[in-house]
């Protein structure tokens, strides 16, 4: 039995310590909202936080994160919508919204490190994470639209 | 219709409009809140679905696209697949528009596979070919009209008065005379019993008030809170994982399996051979992943191991001259006579002659999402959770795998990851009622994103030898273009009439309907089938044909010293349509003004699923010499689509378009060695990411046409767009896809 802290809950899981944390996630504890899209961080849609910091969980192992913070979409935000999220929703950013969790993931962390970004900050942050229906023009309104209605915050 | 027929057909239509037992996967006013167990999430789901059975039970269903609850919910049957394209949001508007409806009381479910859904455009229940609002255009607004018209007349009916002292507005019947209403709600139970009115009379535009606005995507909630239900994301007490293995060659087939090692892995549960190859059965999707990658397959590698691209290519060069006659206008035998056979020629020209050889690759589809689908099958039924395009295609292989009936065959769509076409097979779908069957307990396979881009349909590769001539004024006066190719249909219906005559038009769209007035006009196809499965992708021929034409177009009026929008205005004529979003484009583009330094501009246009789009690139070369790179930086669109339904969501597929163009562009190409697809992830098949996006600019043309396609509209004139706009840049032509500058000729 190993425990994983996800979005402030405490599980006992009993798998290999070698397995991914994108698996555990989905498959032992059922939290669907990360997803798979590639399997070897090439994508972005398996973004999570981890101790506040993006990762890609499709290629970190359960034991790099024993006694770590671990935040999935669904932990984003209890009860209200995060203002990335919000800020998602008025740009209409979402299309098949299959990438938009690992999107947010990365966008959330990186308006945490850097609350008014350039356009070059958005490239850097954002252009591990693809987006096949090429939401990426509506992405950037967004999270330039939560930089300015949340300063500073999240 | 008479009165015991309606009432039987309604009875019906209950208890087939809910997903026999299934999760409902939609979008619910009053969906369950998320649990902190998530596995409790998907029992509490249960349960709601449970007492959503009795709401249903009750409701009115004045026909198989809605139903009206009494606490005045409007729960649309969305009978298109979501992927993307907004079509869970824009059916509604249809029906909403003439129902009067409350938008705020709209709900939605994915409709189950059922006659009633077909698209009444292709008679089938597939998602494609851009056909969701042209084919239920009609269908939806009455479906809407229909409940409206039961509901007035419940409600003169229950107040003693004429139907026409009543109106509809906002989920109420008022009546005119006062202010005294009833809601929807408060009307079913006396509408549900009234009979069906056969033509009621729709709006004019003129009178819409939900079709043509901005109105937000209801699935913007769920797909921003990881609440959406993806494919990917079902899960059902006691269901496994698995993985299934391809041979690497096409149609190649298993000689021997050795599971020992992989069978000791924990977790794995059976590894078995299915007839589309070897399936890794499991708890998990690590555990199948360790397994499958410990386990020994040796393969019977069959026809096609030694086929590889340069092969292709040489079969396309031998048959070029071969092809059926697909149109042959005027007589450009007489007055062509320039020579391009020498396949190491790739453009040869004269004073009034010119001829280039165009090129374009195989491409995958790379869905976010990578295949993938759950299935249960029992004694008395199967149940199949499927990101699909095809709920029809879905059922029928339900049927043919179990033997059971098409009534117990229920297929439950969940969200698209993507679908651009690949979601309308069926070798995913196979794959898990295949282990289901023979297990009988539900079954959730997925595929990796390897097997996704190693055994997908592929965007068939095409040779094109196009020759053309002008006349002394430099106005083109012949065109020919042979077009060598895979075809689609030949795989989809191989004994198909038009097969036997060599044609597809699939392979052809686009470039045989030129729409540029040109006297003497030939398009010839020749069908080559090297063994490469190929099969739709976004927009289909007109992603190749575009390219090719739009591009050759532009030398042919270097040839003859012409602006090429001058030109193009000039032949297009008889073409008002398109004409008219060319020279949108090119004016809101600043056509032929200066630009910023080393700043270029490309054009073009195209015409496709009944839409006309036209495009302006402005590009750049970046980068020191040998690691040069085109820098797109902004298009302007012009679009007319007809009558718009919701304008943000044609943006939003204009925009997507764009970019899914721009990765075949500058990135995508698919290519064979050993009968096996080279490319194997997103590090050898690239997608455009953020930092490549240029800035869209869109204009969307009003008028009263009918509605014409969108999801796959802007597609085709991306790549020649930018392909001439780096010939403006660098003076070389582009005739080969994807774009490589120090390939240039």
């Amino acid at each position: 039995m190993t425990s994983l802290n996800v979005n402030d809950t405490l599980y006992e899981v009993d798998i290999e310590t070698d397995t991914p944390l994108l698996w555990v996630l989905r498959d032992i504890i059922g939290l669907t909202g990360t997803k798979y899209g590639c399997g070897v961080a090439l994508c972005g849609a398996c973004t999570v936080h981890i101790n506040g910091k993006p990762a890609r969980s499709c290629v970190t192992p359960l034991a790099e994160v024993i006694g770590k913070q671990v935040t999935t979409i669904e932990g984003l935000s209890k009860n209200t919508l995060h203002p990335v999220q919000q800020a998602w929703i008025d740009e209409q950013v979402p299309q098949c919204g299959f990438c938009q969790s690992g999107q947010i993931m990365s966008a959330v962390a990186l308006l945490r490190k850097k609350p008014h970004p350039t356009d070059m900050d958005i490239d850097q942050a954002m252009k591990g994470n693809i987006c096949r229906c090429g939401t990426y023009q509506r992405i950037r309104a967004a999270i330039k639209k939560a930089s300015t209605t949340s300063p500073g915050k999240s | 219709m008479d009165r015991q027929i309606d009432q039987d057909r309604r009875k019906f239509l209950k208890t087939t409009s809910l997903l026999g037992g299934g999760l409902v996967l939609g979008i619910q006013l009053s969906g369950c809140e998320s649990s902190d167990n998530p596995r409790t999430t998907i029992k509490n789901m249960m349960t709601a679905q449970q007492q959503e059975q009795q709401s249903v039970d009750a409701a009115f269903f004045p026909n198989a696209f809605l139903r009206i609850s009494a606490d005045n919910r409007i729960t649309v049957h969305v009978a298109s697949s979501e992927m993307g394209q907004g079509v869970m949001t824009s059916l509604p508007m249809l029906i909403a528009e003439e129902l009067e409806a409350d938008w705020s009381m709209i709900n939605t479910e994915f409709a189950p596979a059922h006659a009633d859904f077909e698209n009444p455009k292709s008679g089938r229940q597939i998602t494609g070919g851009s056909a969701s609002i042209r084919g239920f255009w009609q269908a939806m607004r009455e479906a809407g009209a229909v409940a409206r018209d039961m509901l007035l007349t419940a409600a003169a009916q229950t107040w003693g008065i004429d139907k026409d002292a009543c109106y509809a507005k906002t989920g109420r019947v008022y009546q005119r005379a006062s202010d005294q209403h009833l809601t929807y709600g408060e009307l079913i139970e006396k509408a549900q019993y009234l009979p069906v009115p056969k033509s009621p009379a729709l709006k004019k535009p003129d009178e819409f008030r939900i079709i043509g606005q901005p109105v937000p995507r209801l699935d913007n909630k769920v797909k921003v809170t990881g609440q959406a239900i993806f494919g990917q994301d079902i899960q059902l007490p006691g269901m496994l994982t698995a993985m299934v293995v391809r041979c690497p060659v096409f149609e190649g087939k298993i000689k021997h399996i050795n599971a020992q090692t992989a069978k000791n892995i924990k977790g794995v549960i059976d590894i078995f051979e299915i007839e589309t190859g070897v399936a890794v059965v499991a708890e998990h999707f690590w555990a199948a992943k360790k397994g499958r990658d410990l386990l020994e397959i040796e393969w019977n590698e069959g026809d096609h191991a030694k086929l590889d691209s340069d092969s292709i290519h040489q079969q396309f060069i031998q048959s070029i001259n071969n092809g059926k006659v697909i149109i042959d206008r005027g007589n450009t035998k007489k007055i062509l006579n320039l020579n391009i056979r020498d396949a190491s020629m790739n453009h040869t020209s004269t004073k009034q002659q010119t001829a280039a050889i165009f090129e374009t690759p195989y491409l995958a589809h790379t869905c976010m999402e990578p295949m993938n689908c759950t299935a249960h099958v029992q004694k008395d039924r199967c149940d199949i959770w499927v990101p699909t395009q095809g709920q029809e295609p879905t059922q029928k292989t339900g049927v043919k795998i179990t033997g059971l009936p098409k009534e117990k065959v229920f297929v439950h769509t969940t969200f698209l990851g993507g679908g651009f076409g690949r979601r309308a097979e069926q070798d995913f779908v196979k794959d898990a009622i295949l282990i289901s069957n023979r297990l009988k307990q539900p079954v959730k396979v997925i595929w990796t994103r390897e097997d996704d881009i190693q055994h997908d349909f592929y965007r068939p590769a095409t040779y094109n030898r196009l020759t053309a001539s002008i006349d002394k004024n430099g106005k083109p006066v012949a065109w020919d273009h042979a077009i060598a190719g895979s075809s689609i249909l030949h795989r989809i219906v191989p004994f198909a009439g038009i097969i036997f005559r060599g044609k597809d038009d699939t392979s052809t769209e686009g470039a045989a309907n030129l729409p540029y007035d040109i006297p003497n006009f030939k398009v010839s196809y020749a069908m080559v089938n090297p063994g490469v499965p190929v099969g739709f992708w976004r927009s289909v021929g007109n992603s190749q044909n575009s390219f090719v034409t739009e591009c050759f177009f532009d030398e042919v009026a270097a040839l003859g010293n012409k602006d090429p929008l001058k030109l193009r205005q000039q032949l297009l004529s008889k073409k008002p349509r398109h004409k008219k979003v060319l020279d949108i484009a090119a004016e809101l583009s600043g056509w032929g003004k200066s630009l910023s330094e080393d700043h270029y501009h490309g054009i073009a246009v195209a015409e496709s699923f009944g839409s006309f789009v036209a495009y302006v690139a402005e590009v750049s070369i970046e980068g020191a010499a040998k690691h040069e790179y085109i820098k797109v930086h902004r298009i302007t669109a012009a679009v007319d689509c007809g009558i718009v339904i919701n304008p943000d969501t044609v943006i939003a597929q204009i925009q997507g378009g764009i970019v899914f163009g721009l990765t075949a562009t500058l990135h995508g190409e698919i290519t064979i060695k050993q009968g096996r697809v080279e490319q194997s992830n997103f590090h050898d098949y690239p997608s455009l990411r953020i930092d490549e996006m240029p800035v869209i600019d869109i204009y969307l043309v009003k008028n009263a046409e009918l509605p014409g396609g969108v999801g796959e509209i802007g597609v085709p004139p991306i790549a020649p767009a930018v392909a001439n706009a780096v010939f403006a840049a660098t003076g070389k032509r582009v005739r080969k896809l994807p774009i490589h500058l120090n390939k240039l000729i």
